[in-house]
Parts: structure tokens; C-alpha cells; sequence
């Protein structure tokens, strides 16, 4: 392990993790909406830094329709995309979870058009939240290093085999350059030993993948995947708590800040719990019983975790960055309430919806929330959710 | 053609029967999923006119169409899906679609 924080963009450290958990396959569409994490990849192979098959596309199907080669050949494989790029691969994402090819992506968490949007929001990722990847969120660049090399350990568990999605929030962290503490190739490769498929597409054992499921099996096939993505759960815990040992820095599925005697709550995923945090800090120093949930692993989502988190609470205020609409509004606050549902013993939830297509959600509009939530207490009637910084 | 068997039938298979990703490790059992059920038309050859030039065995989509002992291409009905694309193809006209029936 390094002890010197090193100042890089954090695509650029995303990349870099990428090196050192030393990918062999890599495959990406190569311009817009795609970041500079495959840009510097492609750098790295081609000075020779990385020993890797670095296959730029034509599109985001076609990157990973040759992950899914690459992975069923045996190979460590890594891609990333953002936005509509994600959308394009919705089709293959489905197709590589159910193949149980152990690929890791990042994806820099944008808007959905129209209107047309670069900006930075969840919309992407929510509508591929039932795609069977493991899905993990990042507050900074240190935890996007961090995720990036644990996922491929986490995926490529053989208790495991699972493709995973490292959310990072598209340029409030790609494009910002953080400090970060790197680690040491020897360590990385400690930590993370090379992979051994235990299927793979091989002349001398003829296997077939991604065959036909008939009526009479693929419900079978479907709860044999969902039961493996819930028993990943305890993995990922191990995965985190031995990186956690080696390095210091340690990840919990739900992460709490200021949690002591809170009787109520903000919950974010993702950059804007840092800005949470503040609005926490400040509403503490109002006298303000107030604790901000993180919320790191979203697919396995973590049942338990997020009802021991309820302990004591009497108000829980969801931040959600995508809306579904003309339905429940936030996604995230509505598999939230659904977990806390048959508890006997729950806090009164409340959604909001702010920070869509890059606007930005300041401390003061946490306060905001917190201080809205405090007159619905009163009021009998709720909305499904609500909106922060929405004009008119 | 030589019979296999799986260890038993898929739908006595439970989720944790299913192997990893779906894979299937042994080759060829897809010979043991007999698909000559779905066919509405099978092909019947007049042998006086059949000159076993192959060219619907060569046509055939679904490799049903064997060479039996004295050289004529049959079909498989086992497996043969009734394209009717045999017929089609046949030089001398020496294949007719005939209606299953039950």
C-alpha cells in the first residue's frame, strides 16, 4: 500500500485500478457518452503498460456482445459506458447476467434524453436496475478505485460469478480530478488472484452457452440466478472486509454518518452524500436530531442492513435522482418503503426527487427536505413524492 | 443415430439442478430434444424418381435428412420441421408435402 495521495481525474484512477487488477480483455465504443477511463485504458495498452486485448467498437451492444465473448473465453474483462450507451446495451446486460460471465463495468451515472442531457443524474441505472448485475454505488474518486478492484474480485468469486456495475456519478466524479491513495501492484495482486473460469469456451471441452430454455425450465433458470445474486451478499461483505484490512478504508452495504440518537434521516446514493453530510452537520448545530444513511450496494439490495438502519427512526427523507414517471416517482424510496413494509415498528418515509440532468442539489436544499418532512408530520394527507429545486 | 439420454428429464430439473449460467457441458444432446412434433407438412420421396443427388439433404436447415442403405436421402422425422424447403429444392420433383395427420 501507497501512503502518498496522488491528484488524477478520477476516470483516470478508474483506469488505473483497471491496470492493476490487470484485465486482459477490454472492449468499449469509444466516443461520447463514453469517458476517459477506456481513453486512458487504450493508452495504457497501447504504450505497452497494460497486457491486454483492447477492442474499440462500433456501439455499446456490440461492447458488450464482446465482453460476453471475451468473459465466456475465459478472459478478465472489464468495459464502461454511461447514458444512452447503457441503454444500447440493456439487451446484452440481461443476456451476460443469466450467462454468469463475471464482467466488470463502470458506468458514469448521466441523464436519459430527451431532451438531450449529458449531465449527471441515476435515470440510466434505474432503468437497468432488474438487469441481475450486482450494482454498487461510489461517494468519491478513493471509492471508485477501491470498488473497481473489488469488483472484479467480488465478480469473479467462484461462490459468485457474477457480472458487476461500479456506479460512479458522471462528472461530479469522472471528470474531477480528487487525490487519491493508489495501491501497489504486489498488493493488488494479492488481493486479487487471476481468474479461472470455470466454464469457458474451449476446443478441447466443447461447452454450449447462452443455449434455449423451454417453458418446462427457464422459471427454474430464473430462480437459480436470483438465488445467486442474493447468496453474493455475504461475498461481497467478505471482499469489502478483507479490503478493508489491507488497506484501511472500509465499506459497509449501508453506511451511516452522524447516526447517534438521529430520529430522522436523509438517505442518498452515490456523490451527494458528501453535500448530505454537510446539511447534516449544519441541522445538528440547529439542535436537530438528524443522521444521513448511505446507501452503497443497490443489487443484492441489502434487506437487513437497511432495517437495522431504521432503529429509532421516526422520519426517513429518500433523495432519489431519477423519477419514474407516471408511477411511484423515486425508485430508490420505493424499494425502501416495500423493505420496510412489514415491519411492525417503521418510520414515516418521505420521497424527493432533485438533482436531475446535472442541477445541482446544495446543502441548503437537504435543509430544505428535512424541513418539509417536519410539516408533513403534522399533515394527514402525503404525495407519493415530492421535488426540491423543480421551478413553479 | 445413436440414443442419449440426460440424467433425467428437464422437467424434472429444479433451480438447483440448473448449472452454472445455463451451460450445457455435454455436446450434441440436442438430439434428445425432438423437434419433428411442431411440423404440420412431412415430406414423402417417390424413390422411382429420385436420382440421390443429394441437394436436399444439402439444403436441409435443421441436418435431418440422412442417406439410408441404398443411397436415398430420407428425412428424419424425429427431427424434420416440415419447411417444405426439400421439396422446394428438389431437381427431379421427387419430394411431396403431405398433411400430417392424426
Amino acid at each position: 500500500m501507497t501512503d502518498k495521495r496522488v491528484g488524477m481525474e478520477v476516470s483516470i484512477a478508474a483506469a488505473e485500478a483497471v491496470k492493476l487488477a490487470r484485465a486482459e480483455a477490454i472492449a468499449a465504443y469509444p466516443i461520447t457518452p463514453q469517458t476517459h477511463i477506456v481513453e486512458h485504458l487504450s493508452e495504457l495498452v497501447a504504450d505497452g503498460e497494460l497486457d491486454a486485448e483492447f477492442v474499440p467498437v462500433e456501439s455499446e451492444h456490440s461492447a458488450l456482445s464482446v465482453c460476453a465473448g471475451t468473459s465466456a473465453a475465459g478472459a478478465r474483462t472489464y468495459t464502461s459506458t454511461s447514458a444512452q450507451g447503457l441503454e444500447l446495451m440493456h439487451e446484452i446486460l440481461f443476456i451476460v447476467a443469466g450467462m454468469r460471465l463475471p464482467i466488470v463495468m463502470s458506468v458514469a451515472n448521466r441523464a436519459l434524453s430527451a431532451p438531450l442531457s449529458i449531465w449527471n443524474d441515476h435515470s440510466d441505472v434505474m432503468a437497468c436496475r432488474d438487469c441481475g448485475w450486482i450494482q454498487i454505488f461510489t461517494e468519491n474518486g478513493q471509492e471508485v478505485f477501491d470498488q473497481t478492484i473489488c469488483a472484479f474480485r467480488i465478480a469473479e468469486d467462484p461462490r459468485v460469478l457474477n457480472p458487476t456495475m461500479v456506479n460512479l456519478d458522471g462528472f461530479t466524479l469522472s471528470h474531477v480530478v480528487e487525490p487519491h491513495l493508489l495501491a501497489s501492484q504486489e498488493m493488488v495482486d494479492q488481493f486479487l488472484p487471476p481468474y479461472n473460469a470455470v466454464n469457458r469456451l474451449h476446443p478441447d471441452r466443447p461447452v454450449t452457452m447462452g443455449a434455449f430454455g423451454m417453458p418446462e425450465v427457464y422459471a427454474e433458470a430464473r430462480k437459480a440466478q436470483d438465488m445467486a445474486l442474493r447468496d453474493s451478499y455475504p461475498v461481497i461483505r467478505e471482499v469489502w472486509e478483507e479490503w478493508g484490512k489491507l488497506t484501511g478504508r472500509h465499506y459497509q452495504p449501508m453506511e451511516t454518518y452522524r447516526m447517534e440518537g438521529a430520529k430522522m434521516a436523509l438517505l442518498t446514493m452515490g456523490s451527494f452524500s458528501e453535500v448530505a453530510m454537510e446539511a447534516v452537520d449544519r441541522l445538528r448545530e440547529k439542535g436537530i436530531a438528524l443522521g444521513l444513511l448511505k446507501l452503497r450496494l443497490w443489487r443484492p439490495f441489502p434487506f437487513d442492513a437497511i432495517r437495522k438502519s431504521m432503529k429509532g427512526l421516526e422520519m426517513l427523507i429518500v433523495m432519489d435522482r431519477a423519477i419514474s414517471t407516471g408511477g411511484i416517482g423515486g425508485p430508490v424510496c420505493s424499494e425502501i418503503r416495500a423493505a420496510l413494509y412489514q415491519q411492525a415498528k417503521r418510520p414515516k418515509v418521505v420521497s424527493f426527487i432533485a438533482g436531475l440532468g446535472g442541477r445541482d442539489v446544495p446543502p441548503e436544499h437537504f435543509e430544505e427536505m428535512v424541513h418539509e418532512a417536519m410539516k408533513l408530520k403534522a399533515r394527514k394527507k402525503q404525495e407519493e413524492f415530492y421535488t426540491i429545486g423543480i421551478r413553479g | 443415430v445413436e440414443e442419449r439420454k440426460v440424467a433425467k428429464p428437464i422437467d424434472q430439473f429444479t433451480w438447483k439442478d440448473i448449472p452454472l449460467g445455463c451451460v450445457v457441458a455435454e455436446a450434441g444432446n440436442a438430439r434428445e430434444y425432438k423437434t419433428g412434433d411442431w411440423k404440420s407438412q412431412r415430406p414423402v420421396v417417390d424413390t422411382s424418381k429420385c436420382i440421390k443427388c443429394g441437394v436436399c439433404w444439402l439444403f436441409c436447415p435443421d441436418a435431418a435428412i440422412y442417406k439410408n442403405e441404398e443411397g436415398y436421402f430420407l428425412a428424419n422425422l424425429d427431427y424434420c420441421k416440415g419447411c417444405g424447403i426439400c421439396a422446394r429444392e428438389c431437381w427431379t420433383g421427387c419430394i411431396t408435402m403431405v398433411e400430417e395427420e392424426k
